[in-house]
């Protein structure tokens, strides 16, 4: 049975839709002016549905809310019939990542009014198609339980992104996106097969079950029940008493998912697109880019390795969180070894994402919502960050840590944000960076598949925030101005870009402050994660 | 007075928002209003803390545990039971704490109003400051490990901006400044990094990080004076005193019964202490002790707890691996004392307080010597528990800890014999001092730990500020003799030499070589600067006298009478380090204010401006009656007068460890070896330095001689800390960061792996998918869609973008064919409703 009727998560999923249909028929030169605010007032819509969702969201429950489902296809496979459909909704986890999808994307709108990039390269009109089509695919990531479905908003956001990268982007835009494309899709192709395999065997798409159809997570609970497990033919290699085996498929599915969602995110050592597509991309790339689609990565594998794979997600646990560990000490000390601005923070988000890897993998309830509300400070934090390397990019045109210093002194509250900013990514106790950290840690330590060395190592990430940001902040915004502008106009911050940061702050202080509302929206729709690794 | 506690949460506010005005508006108003904003918050705060004070002392071993306004509890997932909440606890320990911070501090910004004059930056210097102490408030009024630990990072941040206030001056000096600043905050966080691992492994040892619940006891042992009611023929506690205030969080309380049997005689013991000796008991007035037996031993916080489950045997579940519970007990110490050296400046992690004194010297005063750099010796004495049971279980603790601060009392003591700038000079007596806090700790002493602690804040600021006054009247003088008159631009490199001995046109204001003779022309410092100086030395009566002898007294007991290693360590090295401390600071007396002028600027130091002459007035005034506060019982003249033990009873209701703990008489022998020593030690200064300057080559007296040479240089390159610790970490951390990034990241994984593995790899994928139709097999069959492919095939291999072109074509038709397939439901649905 389907759960028809319009949801307000379609409604959401489809506002930014609304609005490229209003940019494509705008004529680009007359018009030239109004594409922005267009832009700009849809995604300010867009939120706005999604704070209504979040109003109308229910804590309480674990289940899927503001559900829609429409059956589209049934796809005769030999003997089985697979649906393929339209499956919609939010728990806890997706209606916080939709809501920092909604809250990014009109800060980086922001950050591009006024920008050189379309003095040098046009097509404005374009720009904002394509980051209105990013942001619907976005939010379809987020929203969607059908793994087809899925999949297709999950490539989808690679083409707008490859071609902000390839287009607006610095000297090495095509390379850059040219590899951002081809690792991104190297990866999928394995999820593709996965997928695949997995819709076969349970004869439907739908991760979850809704409106009496049972969905695939709920049919692999079953089978384990029924003592017969992914590879039937061979049931005792596989049954609890004999040990998870590698060679395992349900391993093979495991890691299929896992190897595409480990280079979105990226974990070490799938990392090395990152610095060439943040760095060559424009400014609300970048936001976009650490803000939201890294998240896509750690969304995916909190989703479908855990709920789907559970017994080769618990053999794999400790494999992974050392590769996060790994990444988070390898990403700071790469980090702090740059000498450019926007390289710096680029290797940061590998550092930070290893905290949010290791808090997945903890696989308690502090370590995975510690980790979803990471997932949540990197994208204001890092965004933030980036955003400020793009404003000075703006004005200096240099990303060299070597032009710059002195800035603080010509820019005060310029200053002042960067460092309030520096300090959240950094973990300061009070901003949002540390509520996340802290949390993630936390569950490390008494975690049953981590543990000790593991939170040790972990934390020693922590240091190293400093010593990569610190250098960052004091090259930049300490010292003696080197290169002053020509005009004393340049330093003032024009109003959108003062408007950029102020969310950005709220959130900053809120969330580092007052974090329970949101630990609460996670609380139930966690618990019923982690209710499948509880030994 | 049971509502009194309330007013806390204003502590922090007040100062908050006095940095948030001065920081945002500051420079929208006149000088004088930035700094009256300043002063008034830290004034507030300070009059607030002397409630409190009235109130814990009122209230016999009253303990108040507030939730403060508008905040909701902080850290909390409700289905695993984590609640970590913005809460904060008056009981004697933070008020003790508070008032130093705030009462100091009040005094600090009062100078600071003089000393930063004209500065460009007035407005956020007091931000900075009014930041501080908003952080430092919370640190020490926080009622669990993690708002302990936002005060901590938050005065480090403090100390960041302020060591680094003046950044933007001229290369090399600006950047200096921000190299130290940069320094302190790095460092700092390795020894955070200690509390971090703390808190995590008390979270999951205790599932809390509370200090003490509401409505729990601190101390179980020690007597309580209550009210009592005769009800129902049973003796009850009155209602009024029943629990700590705003105890809302548990209907559980604390539950006292009689002592003993006998009250009168416990009153009487307790009368017997000195404490309540003049205090007739009424006739409800009991004393008493109390429990917590009313609460579960999973409700206590995590020292209440400790007291319960230490020694019995128990396993802590980590979930991947168990542990005995008193082994983590032992790792959280550790832990802790790690997070000690880097806050409180102890061996190894003390490198960046020296560099610290790039900082404005209100700065140094307030920060790095008063009241920042002790909250590591306030979270040992806030975690004795831990402290007391391990040492009482046969863990060596204690030892490591005196160690640490007795090794670092030496240390700081023995480079500061040998430095030239008179800010250097007080960063390692202050080093030092901190060594005899927490070598304190670690004999068991943790009244005289705090004792000292106060004690220390007051004559150190004192010192500091004094040598601001010195620095100040240097510049002056230096400008006037140099320019003929204080020139309009005086401001503007003011401040210049107060940074990391810079010299900017070849002379430093701060190095005591050119100084000398100061004491005519600026005899008000010289006076309080004198009393400071003596107070550090330990001479009587000052207050240092009184604090350090309790060290020593109790270190001697601890080794002469228990034969603990510990305490013949801490007698024995805290003794030459007392010897060291004395020979110093003489030296720097005679150096700077004695014998004669030896530059211009000396010779025309003006003496500084009443504001800041006030502050070192009043508090060379505490620094003479400061030590009063806790005199030892038989002390001669003063037990007539005077009762003994006050700030020990004070602190008895916090502290548990101080009721098992012992109490030593005054120890007439003790106190006389260290006079006479602190006294020997002057002398021998005097002698060596009074009236003959600087050798030839301005250089020191022990460096011109031949048996003390080699140990001057020693001390004045100060043990060569900073050159193994960049050659053993920095150079090794910097070459392996670039190693990893250009080898490893770039060159590696970038470069080699990216060409020769995926991009040849895609390649080859083309390549074998497109053959085929080279070779004309489709070709041939079908010939327009052939030629079609062949065409994006070749397009593929010669474009190295052709597969991503490609595949952008599919996924567009794909998301076409997505979005009709999303519609089509509508359309159905449209139809179906329309016909």
């Amino acid at each position: 049975m389907d759960v028809t009727g319009l949801s307000l998560t379609t409604i959401t999923l489809f506002l930014p839709m609304v609005g490229l249909a209003i940019l494509l028929f705008m004529n680009g030169e007359t018009q030239k002016a109004n594409l922005k605010w267009v832009a700009f007032a849809t995604s300010i819509v867009t939120f706005v549905a999604s704070v209504l969702m979040w109003i109308n969201f229910d804590p309480s429950t674990a289940d899927l809310q503001m559900v829609q489902r429409n059956t589209w296809a049934e796809v005769s496979l030999g003997e089985s019939v697979i649906n393929i459909s339209y499956f919609v909704g939010v728990d806890g986890i997706s209606m916080l990542l939709v809501l920092l999808t909604t809250f990014i994307m009109p800060i980086s709108i922001l950050g591009s009014f006024g920008s050189h990039i379309f003095e040098e390269r046009g097509r404005e009109k374009l720009y904002y198609i394509f980051l209105m089509l990013l942001e619907w695919s976005m939010i379809g990531v987020f929203v969607v339980h059908d793994l087809i479905i899925f999949y297709v908003f999950w490539e989808v956001t690679l083409v707008p992104m490859y071609f902000l990268i390839g287009i607006w982007g610095s000297e090495e835009r095509i390379y850059a996106a040219v590899k951002f494309f081809l690792y991104t899709m190297a990866g999928s192709i394995l999820m593709l097969i996965a997928i695949l395999y997995v819709g076969n065997r349970s004869g439907t798409f739908s991760t979850y079950s809704a409106g009496g159809d049972i969905g695939v997570i709920e049919r692999v609970q079953t089978w384990e029940g029924e003592g017969t497990y992914w590879d039937a033919a061979d049931p005792e290699a596989e049954g609890e008493d004999a040990g998870f085996l590698l060679n395992s498929v349900e391993s093979w599915l495991f890691l299929g998912f896992l190897v595409a969602f480990a280079i979105k995110v990226p974990i070490f050592p799938f990392h090395s697109w990152l610095p060439d597509a943040h760095v060559q991309a424009p400014t609300a790339g970048s936001v976009i880019l650490a803000g939201v689609l890294l998240k896509m990565g750690t969304y995916g594998i909190v989703r479908f390795n855990l709920n789907l794979f559970p017994e080769a997600t618990v053999a794999w646990a400790p494999t992974i969180a050392f590769l996060g560990v790994v990444g988070i000490i390898y990403g700071a000390w790469v980090s702090y070894a740059q000498d450019n601005v926007k390289k710096l923070v680029a290797y940061s988000s590998v550092s930070h994402l290893g905290f949010v890897v290791v808090g997945i993998f903890a696989l308690n309830a502090q370590g995975l919502q510690g980790a979803t509300l990471q997932m949540v400070n990197h994208g204001i934090s890092t965004g933030g960050l980036f955003l400020i390397v793009g404003m000075l990019y703006e004005r200096w045109h240099t990303k060299e840590m070597a032009d710059y210093g002195g800035v603080w002194k010509v820019m005060p509250l310029f200053g002042a944000i960067s460092l309030v900013i520096s300090l959240s990514s950094m973990g300061l106790p009070g901003l949002n960076g540390f509520i996340g950290e802290f949390t993630i840690l936390l569950g490390s330590l008494g975690s049953d598949y981590l543990g000790f060395v593991f939170t040790l190592l972990a934390t020693l990430g922590v240091i190293m925030a400093a010593v990569y940001l610190l250098k960052m902040f004091q090259h930049v915004f300490m010292g003696e101005l080197k290169r002053p502008l020509s005009s004393e106009d340049g330093y003032k911050l024009t109003w959108s870009e003062k408007a950029a940061f102020i969310p950005i702050i709220i959130m900053i202080f809120w969330m580092g402050i007052q974090p329970i509302v949101f630990f609460n929206m996670l609380d139930v729709s966690v618990d019923s994660i982690v209710a499948l690794f509880v030994r | 007075m049971e509502n009194l506690p309330l007013l806390v949460p204003l502590v922090i506010l007040v100062p908050a928002l006095g940095a948030f005005i001065n920081f945002f508006f500051g420079a929208k108003f006149e000088e004088k209003w930035s700094g009256y904003i300043g002063c008034f918050a830290s004034i507030f705060a300070f009059i607030v803390s002397l409630i409190l004070l009235t109130y814990v002392t009122g209230a016999n071993g009253a303990a108040a545990v507030v939730n403060p306004p508008f905040v909701d509890g902080w850290l909390r997932i409700e289905s695993i039971g984590l609640d970590i909440s913005w809460q904060q606890r008056v009981d004697s320990l933070s008020v003790t704490m508070m008032l130093v911070v705030t009462g100091v501090g009040s005094l600090i910004h009062l100078y600071a109003r003089g000393y930063m004059h004209g500065d460009k930056w007035y407005p956020r210097f007091f931000a900075y400051l009014n930041m501080f102490l908003a952080f430092m408030l919370i640190l020490v009024t926080g009622n669990n490990f993690l708002m302990l630990f936002v005060g901590w990072e938050g005065v480090g941040l403090c100390s960041f901006l302020l060591i680094g206030f003046w950044w933007d001056k001229k290369a090399p000096e600006g950047w200096n400044n921000s190299n130290a600043a940069r320094k302190a905050f790095i460092v700092n966080r390795i020894g955070d990094f200690g509390l971090l691992m703390a808190m995590f492994l008390i979270f999951w040892t205790f599932g809390t990080l509370d200090f003490h619940r509401a409505g729990e006891l601190p101390n179980t042992e020690a007597k309580y004076l209550v009210h009592w009611r005769e009800h129902n023929g049973l003796l009850e506690h009155h209602e009024e005193t029943d629990k700590e205030a705003a105890g809302d969080a548990h209907d559980k309380a604390y539950k006292c019964v009689p002592a003993g049997g006998d009250d009168h005689e416990t009153a009487d013991a307790h009368a017997d202490d000195g404490h309540g000796a003049p205090n007739p008991l009424a006739s409800d007035i009991r004393a008493i002790y109390c429990d917590n037996d009313h609460f579960d031993i999973a409700l206590l916080g995590v020292f209440g707890q400790t007291t319960e489950r230490f020694g019995a045997g128990e396993t802590v579940d980590f979930g991947s691996f168990q542990m005995a519970f008193d082994d983590v007990i032992l790792l959280i110490a550790l832990f802790i004392l790690l997070g000690v050296t880097g806050k409180s400046a102890q061996i190894p992690l003390f490198v960046w307080l020296p560099d610290a004194m790039a900082g404005p010297t209100p700065v140094s005063a307030l920060i790095h010597a008063a009241t920042m750099v002790t909250a590591g010796v306030f979270i040992l004495v806030r975690s004795n528990v831990f402290l007391w049971e391990l040492n009482h279980g046969g863990y060596v603790i204690g030892l490591v800890i005196t160690l640490v601060g007795a090794g670092t009392a030496l240390m700081a003591g023995y480079i500061a014999l040998g430095q030239w700038d008179i800010k250097r000079v007080l960063a390692y007596s202050t080093i030092s001092q901190l060594g005899f806090m927490v070598a304190a700790v670690g004999i068991g002493a943790y009244v005289a730990a705090m004792f000292h602690l106060v004690t220390h804040a007051v004559f150190k600021a004192l010192l500091f500020l004094g040598s601001g006054s010195v620095i100040h009247g240097v510049e002056h003088g230096h400008h006037h003799a140099h320019e003929h008159g204080h020139g309009e631009d005086h401001h503007d490199d003011h401040a210049s030499p107060h940074s990391d001995g810079g010299a900017e046109g070849g002379f430093d204001a701060q190095d005591m070589r050119n100084m000398g003779g100061l004491r005519k022309r600026m005899p008000i410092t010289y006076i309080t600067y004198l009393i400071g100086t003596l107070a550090l030395a330990g001479i009587f009566p000052f207050a240092g006298f009184w604090s350090k002898d309790e060290i020593l007294a109790d270190a001697w007991y601890e080794g002469f009478e228990l034969n603990e290693l510990s305490g013949f360590i801490a007698f024995g090295v805290l003794l030459v380090a007392a010897a060291f401390t004395a020979f110093y600071m003489w030296r720097q007396i005679v150096l700077v204010f004695l014998d004669q002028p030896r530059s211009e600027a000396a010779e025309q130091a003006p003496e500084s401006s009443g504001a800041m002459l006030l502050p070192l007035l009043i508090l060379a005034f505490f620094t003479l009656i400061i030590g009063f506060i806790n005199v030892p019982k038989a002390t001669p003249i003063f037990d007539g007068i005077y009762h003994p033990y006050e700030f020990k009873h004070f602190l008895e209701h916090s502290l548990i460890s101080v009721s098992r703990g012992r109490t030593l008489d005054f120890n007439l022998s003790i106190a006389g070896i260290a006079l006479a020593l602190g006294i020997v030690s002057i002398l021998v200064a005097n002698r060596i330095y009074k009236g003959k300057g600087l050798a030839s080559g301005n250089r020191d007296l022990l460096e011109a001689g031949g048996a003390s040479r080699p140990l001057f240089r020693l001390a004045n390159a100060r043990l060569y800390w900073d050159e193994l610790y960049s050659a053993v970490i920095e150079q090794p951390f910097n070459r392996l960061a670039s190693f990893l990034a250009d080898r490893v990241d770039w060159d590696f994984l970038h470069n080699y792996f990216h060409d020769s593995i995926i991009k040849r790899g895609f390649d080859t994928i083309a390549e074998l998918l497109g053959k085929p139709f080279d070779l004309g097999i489709v070709d041939g069959a079908v010939n327009g869609v052939g030629a079609f492919v062949q065409r994006a095939a070749e397009w593929m291999r010669r474009s190295q973008t052709g597969y991503v072109r490609l595949y952008a074509v599919v996924i567009f038709i794909g998301v076409v064919a997505v979005i009709s397939l999303m519609i089509y439901p509508f359309v159905q649905m449209l139809l179906a409703g329309g016909s």
